[in-house]
């Protein structure tokens, strides 16, 4: 049984009683069976009811959910022959970004994405998918492989942010976020970013420069987490609730703002309760971005990057 | 007034005369103008000629836009360029409009940041220069607008490209828009690149967070201002991440210019010099020796 969201304890609850009846039914010589049909039609209404009117600071808890599916996941249900690549070259190899080639659907690419740990040992080894500059700069180096040979790239953008430390100072995190954003500008093969999870700031969109961008349906893109927000706004992130509406960070919000390009679909309740059947999702609308993107010559490729990012802001004249 | 409420407990009053905000301020006011680093008083006319460096202990003050370029460009070679752009409320947050409006007024600018075609020494450049009087010169979508038409312009006019940063990063009643701004300078600034031409970042007090992690860190030529805070992420977050105590000296331009992030520290003193120097060894491309 997958952790419990706050937002879900009113389905939690009537599913109880629904099996406390069924046992009582079972051991008893009572027919409660229409009852019981009765509360499963209650309950699935209340599923849709509550799933399909969630709050923005509930999708944040689902985004955030230690089971929700990670690159890795997807990886191993979207592609074949996955090879992992490691190291930026220069300083190390972080774990806080995995990439390398396989095929999708005989296309040979390359993926890119923060990962995640599932549980603490992995997190730790992982640092909770908050990169270090080595990190991105192993992105990059595998960007520009993937341009050398022709090979479109995948980005799954799934993080809290860049790791905020010291050795990353030392080593240039700004830096290399920002060679990223340049570098993604002029690549000549297309790129197409998936938020999966949390989609936090720059350190998500070092992975975000992108023809197409897609947002799972709980995932979450914005400039600061809402605790964050709530704490530099208004001096208390117990308003983090609030910051999560104030920011406008769900993907229906970012789509309304015209900044992604679809939104894939989740299974109800989350991606969590079912990592194969979001991989469907995900693949039918990554198949449609390629088919799209594959037409492109690289100067359109570049010039549809650049009309894209050019246009977003908000201002008068 | 009842007898009974002559005899209530009356709220004190506080009679302190407080210090006036101007009083507060760290741009010079008035005739004397005393050192925040070193408490060295000098004549505020004398700050001024000395390009607003403590002469005691080069404590570097901060500049608005237009001392910057006075500072630097030739007289009357500068032209400003879209100063009509208009901040607008795109996540409707309360009072945000009042506090463009407020600093717009306050600073005589638009937005945080001013823009624009000048010369330096002759060599024609554009530049952008950012304001931390205004919003802490955060970037929000004029600011990002602003820099954006201002690389296009170099771009379009085959010339060099400046930036002077001096931002607290995104700017956060703009939400993503804010964030996405960081892509948007960056795809300017990568078909700038592309025709071969020139930018110089320079970073000053202070360049910190999405200004830090987009166009101030990827001049061709990275140059900061003697001490100046540049950094990712703030030093108390990193404080509370890693609970150690950081270097004295962490994320000022000396620390980042001993971790092999910038090309040079440059006092300010020097910086037309050196930028004039810059410009003319980029004016001419190739060599021509026999």
């Amino acid at each position: 049984m997958s952790k419990t969201l706050a937002f879900e304890e009113p389905i939690v609850k009537l599913r109880e009683k629904i099996n406390e009846l069924e046992e009582y039914t079972a051991v008893n010589d009572v027919d409660l069976s229409s009852e019981i049909v009765n509360l499963k039609n209650r309950l699935a209404k209340l599923e849709t009811d509550i799933y399909e009117s969630m709050e923005p600071w509930d999708r944040v808890q689902v985004a955030r959910h230690p089971e929700r599916p990670t690159t890795m996941d997807y990886i191993n249900r979207l592609f074949e022959d996955f090879i992992e690549f490691h190291g930026d070259r220069n300083f190390g190899d972080d774990e806080a970004i995995i990439g390398g080639i396989a095929s999708f659907e005989e296309t040979p690419i390359t993926i890119i994405g923060h990962q995640r740990g599932k549980d603490t040992k992995e997190n730790v080894k992982r640092n909770f998918g908050m990169p270090h500059p080595e990190g991105y700069r192993k992105a990059l180096r595998l960007m520009k492989q993937a341009e050398k040979f022709n090979r479109p790239i995948i980005c799954f953008i799934d993080t809290k942010g860049a790791y905020p430390g010291k050795a990353a100072e030392e080593r240039g995190q700004s830096e290399a976020i920002a060679r990223n954003l340049v570098e993604m500008a002029g690549l000549k093969v297309p790129v197409i970013s998936i938020v999966i999870g949390e989609g936090g700031s720059g350190g998500a969109l070092a992975l975000g420069v992108a023809n197409h961008i897609h947002m799972l349906e709980n995932s979450t893109y914005s400039v600061i987490s809402p605790e964050g927000a709530a704490s530099i706004l208004w001096k208390d992130p117990s308003l983090a609730k609030q910051a999560a509406e104030a920011m406008k960070i769900t993907a229906p919000d970012l789509k309304e703002m015209n900044i992604i390009d679809e939104i894939i679909p989740e299974v109800l309740g989350g991606a969590h309760r079912d990592a194969n059947k979001q991989s469907l999702e995900i693949r039918s609308t990554l198949r449609s971005s390629l088919q799209t993107l594959c037409k492109l010559t690289s100067d359109e490729l570049i010039d549809n990057r650049y009309t894209k990012f050019r246009n977003i802001g908000v201002f008068s004249e | 007034m009842s007898i009974k409420e002559l005899f209530k407990k009356k709220p004190k009053v506080d009679q302190h005369t407080m210090p006036s905000a101007k009083s507060k301020a760290d741009v010079p006011e008035g005739i004397m103008t005393k050192c925040p680093e070193c408490k060295h008083v000098i004549l505020t006319k004398d700050l001024l000629k000395n390009d607003k460096v403590c002469p005691s202990c080069q404590h570097h003050y901060k500049m608005t836009a237009q001392e910057r370029i006075d500072h630097l460009f030739d007289d009357n070679s500068f032209e400003s360029m879209d100063d009509h752009l208009k901040t607008e409320n795109p996540l409707d947050f309360p009072s945000y409009t009042e506090k463009v409006e407020a600093d717009a007024k306050a600073t005589g600018l638009n937005e945080a940041v001013l823009t624009g075609v000048g010369k330096i020494q002759g060599s024609q450049v554009a530049v952008a220069v950012m304001d931390a009087h205004f919003r802490m010169g955060s970037m929000g979508s004029v600011v990002g607008e602003k820099i954006t038409r201002a690389v296009e312009k170099a771009t379009e006019l085959g010339i060099p490209m400046m930036i002077f940063s001096a931002s607290g990063g995104a700017r956060m009643q703009e939400g993503v828009i804010s964030l996405m701004q960081m892509a948007k300078v960056s795809v300017a600034l990568e078909r700038h690149a592309n025709k071969g031409l020139l930018y110089i970042s320079i970073m000053t007090y202070p360049t910190t967070g999405g200004v830090s992690a987009s166009f101030a860190s990827v001049g061709d030529i990275n140059l900061a201002e003697p001490k100046a805070l540049i950094g990712f992420a703030g030093r108390r977050v990193i404080e509370q991440t890693v609970r150690e105590k950081l270097p004295e000296d962490f994320q000022t331009a000396e620390f980042l210019l001993n971790h092999g992030q910038l090309d040079a520290v440059v006092h300010r003193n020097e910086m037309p010099e050196v930028m004039s120097k810059i410009l003319k060894l980029h004016a001419q491309k190739g060599a021509v020796l026999v």
